[in-house]
């Protein structure tokens, strides 16, 4: 019995940890937060040389060939620095073709999307809340795509792009495709820009028909989603505490007032337990599928929720400060309603969970 | 990571659940009063090696090599029989391992093996009117006088007071030493007349509180575990034997089954109360807490397994304060689903968590479940330990040690 991570998952997340602090502190990203585009591709080189582009793309087409669980560490690590980029969305891409796509499909561009050469991004959600595979209507007419996707995330910059499709399957559009058209939304989050995705006549090619892809890649993204969540909640608290220890007021850190201590420890209470709750998530997807929808809605659900109601306390801990656009706590807290909404809120998967629950 | 327990615990699972088939007994036995029947069954436990495993031979138990995970197999299987298993009292709980660590050869002799049996009864004499959250401010003081302690004062919302035999309790014996440094860890009889036990009726309605009154009561010189003036340090460690009791994953599980089971058979306009939106979206997000306990004991017990606790330290601190937190999140849930049941008064309830209760039994439930947030500890005082011991933060404005 083993619940825990193994010393090459433990090195990984240290590996990480070491390039965010040393690439994307907080001074570099305030700048790229205030620059608004999101992505910087100095820092997507870097993250492409250290191989997390192609984490769960198997050696054989160039990734590392690692699992659902050493994709959601990574995300963890991300969204504890807040590092802006395209991760989520080629990750996600990624996963399409390993599970999805043909010999033909994966030759062409998963060697390119593990190495950096391609960027990826997916493009699932329709208007009126429809994030799921039941829920897409777009369809392909001879081979050709004619309507609109919303929310492709970092979507504008991606050479390749996965979309949803009715019936739950999932089909490739290339950039430079005719009739493809990418309209910047403007994201709460500045770390992780959307795009609106315009389609009139753009010729697509269809991934494999099982409809158990698409599905799999939504599970994928919830677990990275609420991996992301934990790793900016425990930024958050960590912030809060190291704010509360050296800001003074009435002649003593705030720290040392039991109201403020009090808060610190609930939100730290509220986030440290919900470790197991993505990793167990992570794990089912790759080991325990009959569990892994399910595991996966739980997780997303309330780790989102416990990361925004720590944001909400980072804010209001920092004071007048936390309300300022000049305040950090304010690229965490926009990071964190992203992870809540991308996907669905959290209201939406818990009754997805208590369906697959058969409640 | 790896989920499964492996064929060597397995099949030690097998065999143990093979054993406990045994409950109940059969045959002639089934005829022999019910304390009977445990006391054997205990007693081929013991034999086999599953019960008081941590325990020498010498003092009553079976002496077993540590291994956690098939404490949390024999925890999980005696639990799902209903087979007496390892009596969790205070006495056997708090107290042998105190003794195993603290105790004299005479009193580990003496006094391990009756409380294993069962024979020994024990109540804790901690509190004090005046010394809660604050418990090193203790008044009750033991004076030596020639080979006997004589005690005087007053414990408070003591546990079982009135059915023990004796008492492990902190007593003030050196006043002039600083506040923790003048408090001894005493064994004391309950049966003399110098002491008077008055019952404290709970908030549930049940009889386990007491008041304890000592006016010259009296125990032997050498009935104090520890030397003069470490009691605080004895009873930090019965403290750490109890934080150390990692809870089983699955426990927190089979509560909020019970929650489920609850909504499946309560109706709500003719149908059960399940399939309103509003009850689904209150018990998925209490699963999400469920599963957040139960995900930790989890990582908890690997940490252990590995030795790799000094990995899990934060969520070891959180552990009492979010499993507490989580308990009354459920038999909250539970008790509102019953709804106007929940104006009836609790059935005297002996079982802690009646999980096959509904409307009075679960007002019951939520009603206990206020308590394990006080005791041991209260939440505030957790919220402390979290900060200071676990995020770093400066120690609040209290008294110097």
């Amino acid at each position: 019995m083993d619940f825990g991570l193994s010393e090459e998952q433990e090195l990984l997340q240290e590996t990480v940890r070491g390039f965010v602090d040393r690439e994307c502190p907080p001074s570099r990203l305030r700048e790229l937060f205030d620059a608004g585009s999101g992505h910087d591709p100095g820092l997507w080189k870097g993250m492409a040389e250290m191989g997390l582009l192609g984490l769960g793309v198997p050696e054989a087409w160039g990734g590392a060939g690692l699992e659902v669980l050493d994709l959601a560490l990574v995300a963890e690590v991300l969204g504890r620095g807040c590092v802006p980029g395209p991760f989520l969305g080629h990750a996600l891409a990624c996963q399409a073709l390993v599970l999805g796509g043909s010999d033909a499909q994966r030759e062409r561009w998963l060697p390119a999307l593990a190495s950096g050469g391609a960027l990826g991004s997916v493009a699932l959600a329709e208007d009126g809340e429809r994030w799921d595979p039941e829920d897409w209507t777009l369809a392909p007419r001879r081979g050709r795509l004619h309507g609109s996707k919303l929310y492709g995330p970092c979507a504008d910059v991606a050479d390749l792009l996965v979309i949803g499709i009715r019936g739950g399957g999932l089909a490739l559009v290339e950039k430079g495709a005719p009739g493809l058209r990418r309209e910047p939304l403007n994201g709460v989050d500045r770390t992780r820009p959307l795009a609106r995705i315009e389609l009139a006549g753009t010729p697509c090619e269809l991934l494999g028909a099982d409809p158990g892809v698409a599905a799999r890649v939504r599970d994928a993204g919830l677990v990275v989603l609420a991996a992301d969540a934990f790793g900016v909640a425990s930024r958050l608290v960590q912030m809060t505490v190291d704010y509360a220890r050296v800001r003074q007021q009435f002649g003593t850190p705030l720290a040392q007032f039991q109201g403020v201590k009090h808060q610190l420890a609930n939100m730290a209470t509220a986030i440290e337990p919900t470790r197991g709750l993505f990793w167990y998530a992570a794990h089912a997807l790759d080991h325990l599928p009959a569990e892994a929808p399910r595991a996966a809605a739980i997780a997303k659900a309330h780790i989102t929720d416990r990361a925004l109601e720590t944001a909400r306390a980072a804010v209001e801990l920092h004071g007048g400060l936390g309300f300022t656009w000049e305040c950090d706590v304010q690229i965490w807290l926009k990071r964190a309603m992203f992870d809540r909404a991308f996907l669905g809120m959290p209201e939406r998967q818990r009754e997805r969970s208590a369906t697959l629950g058969g409640w | 990571m790896d989920l499964s327990y492996g064929a060597e615990y397995e099949s030690f699972r097998a065999q143990l659940r093979e054993f406990l088939a045994g409950w109940p007994l059969g045959g002639e036995e089934a005829a022999l009063p019910l304390a009977e029947q445990e006391r054997r069954f205990r007693n081929r436990g013991l034999e086999r090696g599953y019960l008081c495993r941590h325990v020498p031979v010498e003092y009553g138990g079976s002496g077993q090599e540590p291994d956690p995970t098939k404490d949390i197999i024999i925890r999980e299987e005696y639990a799902a029989s209903g087979a007496p298993g390892d009596r969790l009292e205070q006495g056997a709980g708090m107290l042998v391992p105190t003794l195993l660590e603290w105790g004299s050869e005479e009193q580990k002799r003496l006094f391990v093996p009756p409380t294993l049996r069962g024979e020994i009864r024990w109540c804790q004499g901690y509190s004090e009117p005046g010394s809660g959250s604050d418990l090193a401010s203790l008044q009750s003081r033991a004076v030596l006088q020639g080979a006997e302690w004589v005690l005087n004062g007053q414990k408070i919302w003591t546990s079982n007071a009135d059915k023990a035999d004796w008492m492990f309790g902190l007593f003030r014996t050196e006043p002039e030493a600083p506040k923790h440094a003048g408090i001894s860890y005493l064994l004391v009889p309950m049966k003399q007349p110098g002491i008077v036990v008055r019952p404290l009726k709970q908030l549930t309605g049940s009889l386990e509180f007491n008041e304890v009154f000592f006016d010259d009561a009296r125990t032997p010189a050498d009935h104090i575990v520890g030397k003069r003036g470490e009691g605080w340090q004895v009873s930090r460690s019965t403290l750490k034997h109890e934080r150390g009791l990692i809870g089983s994953p699955r426990l927190m599980r089979s509560l909020f089954d019970g929650l489920l089971d609850l909504a499946r058979r309560t109706e709500r306009a003719g149908r059960p109360a399940l399939e309103d939106p509003r009850v689904r979206q209150r018990l998925a997000e209490i699963e999400g807490y469920v599963r957040s306990a139960e995900t930790t004991s989890l990582r908890l017990l690997s940490a252990r397994l590995k030795g790799e606790e000094h990995k899990v330290v934060l969520p070891m601190l959180m552990a009492k304060l979010f499993s507490t937190d989580v308990a009354q999140m459920v038999a909250k849930a539970a008790y509102e689903l019953a709804g106007a049941e929940g104006l009836l008064a609790p059935p005297r309830a002996e079982a802690y968590y009646d999980e096959s209760g509904t409307g009075p039994g679960w007002t019951h439930n939520f009603l206990a479940t206020l308590g394990p947030a006080i005791a041991g500890g209260a939440s505030n005082i957790q919220r402390n330990i979290i900060g200071e011991r676990g995020l770093g933060l400066p120690r609040d404005l209290r008294s110097p040690r």
